[in-house]
């Protein structure tokens, strides 16, 4: 009994073992809730998430530089040039368009996915790790894989799908204000379709069987059964996914930084690439930072949705 | 040598990069220099530079030269990426003091590069121990690399956007004879001089890189030009916007019209102008003198002059590669002198670095036979006396935030997506926007 409580902090051990019999601290409340097992993970949670949380506050408020030297406390000037400042709107909204623009293929898809790969009765592994396959490859590696062998203008595998079917080739994929967003997006849903796909397929696997067998006898036919039974039980993975997915998307830094760098005239660029350019480019720490709490209050209420949902359908079971 | 250890300061940024960036850890720690273990009875001597490609072969060349000729020294040289990541990890190097002995700099990144707290002066005395003197410089460039009445930068070349042609092309177009283009003086010349060469190919006489990320040509472009009228973007000082409205826009408007006249290639991005040059498929082409390499290797028929006088002078954008000296706490003996002693043998071993296009700063080497044989490397050098930097400022030089955010507002122009008064008078916001922010790194010197 007395290895239960023992391992991690010395302190539990010394107040468990050396003053009072193993079996009574074992008890003791704070035990019960197990904040003995996660305090390694909280530690490294403040030191790590918290602390840099709070003096980034800080370094937001000083026109501190990236040498980390020759801050001086600025009140909220940042925040202030932030607001007036028209490339951090431009930027954001970037990243929202995107966001909109990618979260949508990518839950439909996914649904769609993990709709056949569960219907399908051949070969099932072929289909799921297929789908899944890209999701594990490094965002470096998906992007140079797009931006030279598919999206090149005039010899691009883009470019001769639409020569075999008689269209002009030659169109900027990433180069062309009109395209470059959406090939940004079109890469993004090869490469992460398949996490949502394998949420939904999980899904898909825990309706129990009797549903369907019920309703079949009582005549429902296939679309019926999918209307009436999958999907609407379904709607707990689709919050999931949909708030998972939007939080993922509004992160969107890598692809662009990759395929684009931005551009065409920043027309791609989302706000953590403007956060960079600011800070390790234009080397000014102090408003990068305050730039990245502007988008931090913006993303938070998205992030709480999900906690907040869960807990009131808690409350409404409880009923 | 240098003993690893984080402080406080360190450690705090760390922190703050984290949370602006995913990842950010990675840069911050990785940007002192590494402590180099030697034998005994030899000097350590680190030295960075961002010279990839074929300027990369060429440096590398140089500095085997340099160890068979220095086995005291134990020269380690890093090869960093280009652009805004080099100077990156160079300001954090010298701002932890322990950056490397020696270093590569763009002349025009000097103001915005603290000059006297990230970079160390240079002991002319100990340079000009090795025969390396002020009167052997360009007396502007030689100027450029001081601050505070030190000399911080000492150049070892200039890099200015010259015009490249292709010989046959031109010759049946009846613009050059004996493999050297015709002179052509003024912006009607050289718009005749396209359609001559459009004449002859059925395509456009000119391309250029117009579009793609983080593109500059297009700075680079109307840089050029707009100094050809004899305007300046700033104030002597760099404090204040001089850009002038009506030559701004002639350039722009012509640069505009050249496009529209299908002159010039609209839809480029950096590798596809190289390509459609190198395919001979345009006679002209606006570029850095570095790509010299490329079509070499190619084996096409070109040549390079520099860059026509459209609008007055024959001013051609350009910068500047420069030796400095990386702040460093305990700077000083023998690593010093050694660095001293790489900058000294660079300069006057600077004829292979032209091979490369570059053309020497050190002006003995402009003199030097074997430079004058290379062909076409020699036949724009007196550029080196009209050469356009970037008034001094923080945010100026290469790979820098003026270049970036300018080269996508003037890249709008050239595709079609920006009228020339709407460039403009985006361009003169995103420079008040630059001009109203103070300069992140000041520099004790500046």
């Amino acid at each position: 009994m007395t290895s239960t409580a023992a391992p991690p902090p010395p302190v539990a051990k010394r107040t468990g073992t050396a003053r009072r019999p193993a079996a009574r601290s074992v008890r003791r409340p704070w035990t019960e809730h197990g904040l003995v097992f996660v305090a390694p993970f909280l530690a490294v949670y403040a030191v790590f998430l918290i602390w840099p949380l709070i003096s980034g506050v800080g370094i937001s408020l000083t026109s501190e530089n990236i040498t980390g030297s020759g801050g001086e406390f600025v009140g909220l000037d940042n925040y202030a040039e932030a607001i007036r400042d028209g490339e951090v709107w431009s930027s954001l909204w970037n990243t929202v368009w995107f966001t909109v623009l990618s979260t949508v293929p990518l839950v439909l898809v996914g649904l769609g996915l993990a709709l056949l790969a569960h219907q399908l009765r051949v070969v099932q592994w072929l289909w799921r790790l297929s789908w899944f396959a890209p999701f594990l490859l490094p965002s470096g590696v998906v992007c140079l894989l797009f931006a030279q062998m598919v999206f090149p203008s005039g010899f691009g595998l883009a470019d001769q799908l639409l020569a075999s079917v008689g269209l002009e080739p030659g169109i900027g994929w990433l180069s062309d204000e009109r395209y470059a967003m959406l090939s940004v997006v079109a890469t993004t849903v090869w490469w992460t379709v398949g996490f949502n796909f394998l949420l939904y397929l999980a899904a898909l696997q825990a309706v129990p069987a009797h549903l369907y067998e019920a309703a079949e006898l009582d005549g429902a036919g296939a679309w019926k059964r999918l209307a009436h039974i999958t999907l609407p039980l379904l709607r707990r993975t689709t919050v999931l996914v949909v708030v998972l997915q939007v939080l993922a998307s509004l992160k969107i830094f890598d692809q662009v930084y990759i395929m684009t760098g931005g551009g065409p005239d920043d027309s791609t660029r989302p706000i953590l690439q403007y956060v960079y350019q600011q800070g390790f480019t234009g080397y000014r720490i102090g408003y990068a930072s305050a730039v990245s709490y502007i988008f931090f209050a913006l993303i938070l209420p998205v992030s709480l949705v999900r906690p907040l949902s869960a807990r009131r359908r808690a409350e409404e079971a409880a009923k | 040598m240098h003993p690893p250890h984080v402080s406080r300061r360190r450690a705090l940024a760390g922190g703050a990069g984290a949370l602006v960036a995913a990842g950010a850890l990675g840069p911050l720690s990785g940007c002192a220099a590494p402590a180099t273990a030697v034998g005994p009875g030899r000097t350590a001597l680190r030295y960075w530079h961002l010279f990839g490609g074929g300027d990369g072969v060429t440096m590398q060349a140089m500095l085997a030269d340099f160890r068979a000729a220095h086995p005291g020294i134990a020269l380690e040289a890093a090869t960093l990426q280009w652009g805004a990541p080099y100077y990156t990890k160079l300001g954090m190097a010298g701002a932890g003091g322990r950056a490397p002995e020696l270093a590569v700099l763009h002349l025009a990144r000097l103001a915005g590069f603290a000059p006297g707290r990230l970079l160390d002066p240079f002991d002319l005395g100990l340079l000009a121990e090795h025969g390396i003197l002020e009167q052997d410089f360009p007396p502007e460039i030689w100027r450029r690399g001081q601050a505070g009445g030190k000399q911080y930068a000492v150049p070892l070349d200039t890099h200015p956007f010259v015009l490249y042609f292709q010989t046959e092309i031109c010759e049946k177009a009846g613009l050059a004879a004996g493999g050297r283009l015709k002179p052509i003086s003024g912006a009607e010349q050289f718009a005749d001089a396209l359609r001559a060469a459009k004449k002859a190919t059925g395509r456009p006489g000119l391309v250029t890189e117009t579009l793609g990320p983080d593109c500059i040509t297009p700075w680079r472009l109307f840089s050029t030009f707009y100094a050809q009228t004899g305007g300046t973007v700033l104030s002597a000082d760099g404090k204040h916007l001089a850009l002038d409205d009506t030559k701004a826009l002639r350039v722009l408007e012509y640069l505009a019209n050249l496009v529209e006249e299908e002159l010039m290639v609209r839809r480029a991005d950096y590798p596809a102008c190289v390509g459609i040059f190198n395919e001979g498929r345009t006679a002209f082409h606006l570029n850095g003198e570095w790509e010299i390499t490329t079509y070499r290797g190619a084996g096409i028929p070109f040549s390079m002059t520099r860059v026509p006088a459209l609008f007055g002078s024959a001013a051609a954008q350009a910068d500047c590669h420069t030796f400095v000296l990386p702040h460093q706490a305990d700077r000083g003996g023998a690593p010093n002198e050694a660095a001293h002693t790489l900058v000294a043998w660079m300069l006057r071993n600077s004829v292979a670095w032209a091979e490369g296009g570059h053309v020497p700063a050190y002006r003995p080497v402009l003199d030097d036979p074997a430079y004058l044989a290379l062909k076409p490397q020699s036949e724009y050098r007196d550029v080196i006396d009209d050469v356009a930097l970037d008034d001094p400022a923080w945010f100026a030089g290469s790979a820098s935030r003026l270049w970036i955010e300018l080269g996508a507002v003037f890249s709008g122009v050239l595709t079609g997506s920006r009228t020339p008064r709407g460039a403009l008078s985006e361009a003169k916001a995103r420079l008040h926007g630059l001009l109203g922010t103070r300069n992140p790194l000041p520099g004790a010197a500046s």
